[in-house]
């Protein structure tokens, strides 16, 4: 009788522990995911969808029309583009800049490389407001103002701090006996490189890459500034978007964050393998 | 298979001399133990061996060809490491193979060593599995095998078994032993466990403190310690070092007397725990015992002789209790006398 008493009382309290553990990751589910769909409801539910109150769960008529009029609008398709080939520039100036900068933090002594850091990471302490006048005049003095090649280079600036920094944590943690029996086993210092410690880093790397991408796109200011036809989505939308309609700026909203979104969805497996979780 | 000598290897890390000028010659085919306490700069030694650390100063040969300045994959040698370092993305059989595969290996070679190799440690069955399936013993298998597979000049061993539990590490030290002798390659291999460089080494290169103390067979190194660190760092017990007076170039124990390389002043006897035979006090050196412990296969007694600390060991039969006295007969021929000074011995009696 005792016996089973304790039996329930046990099941009792894993189902407690299970309630605790299943609320957590509803809660933070919600955290994320109920302004995103709030944003989704007031881009497809119309211009009704937008005003209502109450918010229906449901859309009560979906309707895609306020995003295709937002797709068609004059220049949305061409500054979505934009922000796709800046984000990408940062992505591959951050990467081939960044990581050989945290490998060789990682794996080299040198004087000064704890200066070296810290001056890495002050260069984001430097408000950038300081900088947008200088910083136009030398960009059109060089031709790089309002070109999407001038808005990758200052994204750049921003995210190489961070990416050299993190891949120096994600170099540190490829042991480097391993990078050493390769060497012993036949291969040169760049074959080492590619054929071990890349592999190895590689969920690291991507991680860094997604992380470099969000800071380009959503990046504003810089954008605005340098830019003035070939807006990236953030610096067009912000121009455009305050002169529309509610659910107009909702559909603006949801193509912002939807990008994003995807392009982590897609490399969760990498991201996950960095926390040392397989998602195997 | 190579020949290596070593000369006059130097190392600094800034202030730090790491190695005080090495010089080690090693046959070809030889099995050779740098055996020392850690941080004695045996690991740094065989990493410039491997030319993962360069050397200050001095000259390294490997098959008569000086290897100094040549990156670890022109010096025709395979390392085994202390975590393995065993390739996480790759199965047990392309770990095996990667050197092969590095040396442009047809495919039908990769194949015969790889299965050769995998054979000779038992490792056939795991060769399509991650290494991340494998336990500790086995990881250490498959980094023995793919030193193998490439069947190099020279294998180096960095401390390979200190990973392993104890029952495994007994057990993969025979192996090692049985492998290595069927391969035949010039071995260097680094532990700081004199029972490990005892058992597998042909000869023991003992190391304290930059220098190469001692070299000499397994035998010769336990017996006639070079110095007083050798003798206290090999054996279990360590050896007993008891410093004696010396009268017209005798030292007397009880009633035996041993003539000894000095003429008078003090010398320090060196001796090993289990040399020793029970006798009636006052034939020998005479032993107060504070602690028996009977181990089994043998009594150890811990105690004191001419008030200097002491252990001794004596067969299993006989029967001591705590604070008894004990008399101790010593055989002449396995006594090593030292310097009290220098900690040098003298030169076995021939």
């Amino acid at each position: 009788m005792s016996n089973t008493m304790s039996t329930s009382g046990h099941a009792g309290f894993i189902s407690a522990r299970m309630l605790l553990f299943w609320s957590g990751i509803i809660a933070l589910c919600a955290w994320v995911l109920v302004p995103i769909y709030l944003v989704a409801l007031g881009a497809l539910g119309g211009r009704a969808g937008a005003y209502q109150w109450p918010k229906n769960l449901l859309p009560n008529d979906i309707s895609l029309q306020p995003f295709i009029l937002f797709l068609k609008t004059e220049g949305v398709f061409q500054s979505f583009l934009n922000s796709l080939g800046a984000a990408g520039i940062t992505v591959a100036l951050s990467i081939a800049l960044g990581a050989p900068a945290g490998y060789a933090l990682a794996r080299y002594n040198f004087r000064g490389k704890d200066s070296y850091r810290l001056l890495v990471l002050l260069t984001r302490a430097f408000p950038l407001a300081i900088l947008a006048l200088p910083l136009t005049v030398s960009y059109i003095r060089l031709g790089l103002y309002d070109t999407v090649l001038g808005v990758g280079l200052i994204h750049t600036v921003l995210a190489l701090p961070f990416a050299a920094l993190v891949t120096q944590g994600i170099f540190l943690g490829v042991p480097r006996e391993l990078e050493e029996a390769a060497w012993v086993f036949g291969c040169t210092r760049i074959q080492a490189f590619f054929k071990i410690v890349a592999p190895l880093a590689l969920p690291g790397l991507v991680a860094t890459a997604v992380f470099a991408f969000v800071i380009s796109w959503n990046e504003v200011f810089a954008a605005s500034v340098l830019t003035v036809r070939h807006r990236t989505l953030t610096a067009y939308l912000l121009t455009v978007l305050s002169e529309s309609p509610m659910h107009y700026r909702f559909a603006g909203g949801l193509m912002l964050i939807l990008p994003s979104v995807v392009f982590i969805f897609a490399v969760r497996r990498y991201l996950f393998a960095i926390w040392g979780v397989s998602s195997k | 298979m190579a020949n290596i000598v070593i000369d006059n290897i130097k190392k600094s890390f800034g202030a730090f001399q790491a190695l005080k000028g090495v010089s080690l010659t090693i046959k070809d085919g030889e099995f050779v133990s740098l055996l020392g306490p850690s941080g004695c700069g045996k690991t740094t030694l065989l990493r410039i061996i491997a030319g993962l650390e360069t050397s200050t100063s001095g000259d390294i040969r490997i098959g008569d060809k000086s290897v100094i300045g040549l990156p670890p994959k022109d010096r025709g040698l395979a390392m085994v490491f202390q975590n393995y370092a065993v390739f996480p993305h790759m199965t047990v059989y392309e770990n095996v193979a990667f050197g092969l595969r590095m040396q442009k290996a047809d495919d039908a070679r990769v194949k015969k060593q790889v299965e050769k190799a995998a054979g000779l440690l038992h490792i056939e069955a795991y060769l399509d599995r991650y290494p991340n399936k494998l336990s500790g013993g086995q990881r250490q298998r498959v980094a023995v095998a793919r030193a193998l597979a490439v069947e190099p000049g020279v294998l180096l061993m960095d401390e390979p078994l200190s990973n392993l539990d104890a029952l495994l590490r007994l057990e993969m030290r025979t192996e090692l032993k049985t492998v290595l002798q069927e391969a035949g390659t010039t071995t260097i291999y680094v532990t700081h466990d004199q029972t490990e460089a005892m058992g597998l080494s042909d000869r023991i290169a003992v190391v304290h403190d930059g220098r190469i103390e001692q070299v000499g067979t397994p035998v010769e190194v336990y017996n006639h310690p070079a110095t007083r660190f050798v003798g206290g760092f090999i054996g279990n017990p360590p050896m007993n070092f008891i410093t004696m007076p010396v009268t017209n170039g005798q030292v007397a124990a009880g009633s035996q007397r041993f003539a000894v390389p000095a003429q008078g002043g003090e010398i320090v006897l060196g001796l090993r725990g289990e040399t020793v035979e029970r006798a009636p006090t006052g034939q020998g050196l005479d032993m107060e015992v504070r602690v028996a412990e009977p181990m089994g296969s043998h009594l150890l007694l811990t105690g004191s002789i001419l008030g200097q600390p002491a252990r001794v060991i004596l067969p299993a039969t006989e029967t001591v209790k705590n604070g008894e006295t004990v008399g101790l007969a010593l055989d002449p021929k396995r006594l090593t006398w030292l310097s009290p000074e220098s900690g040098v011995s003298y030169p076995a009696a021939a």
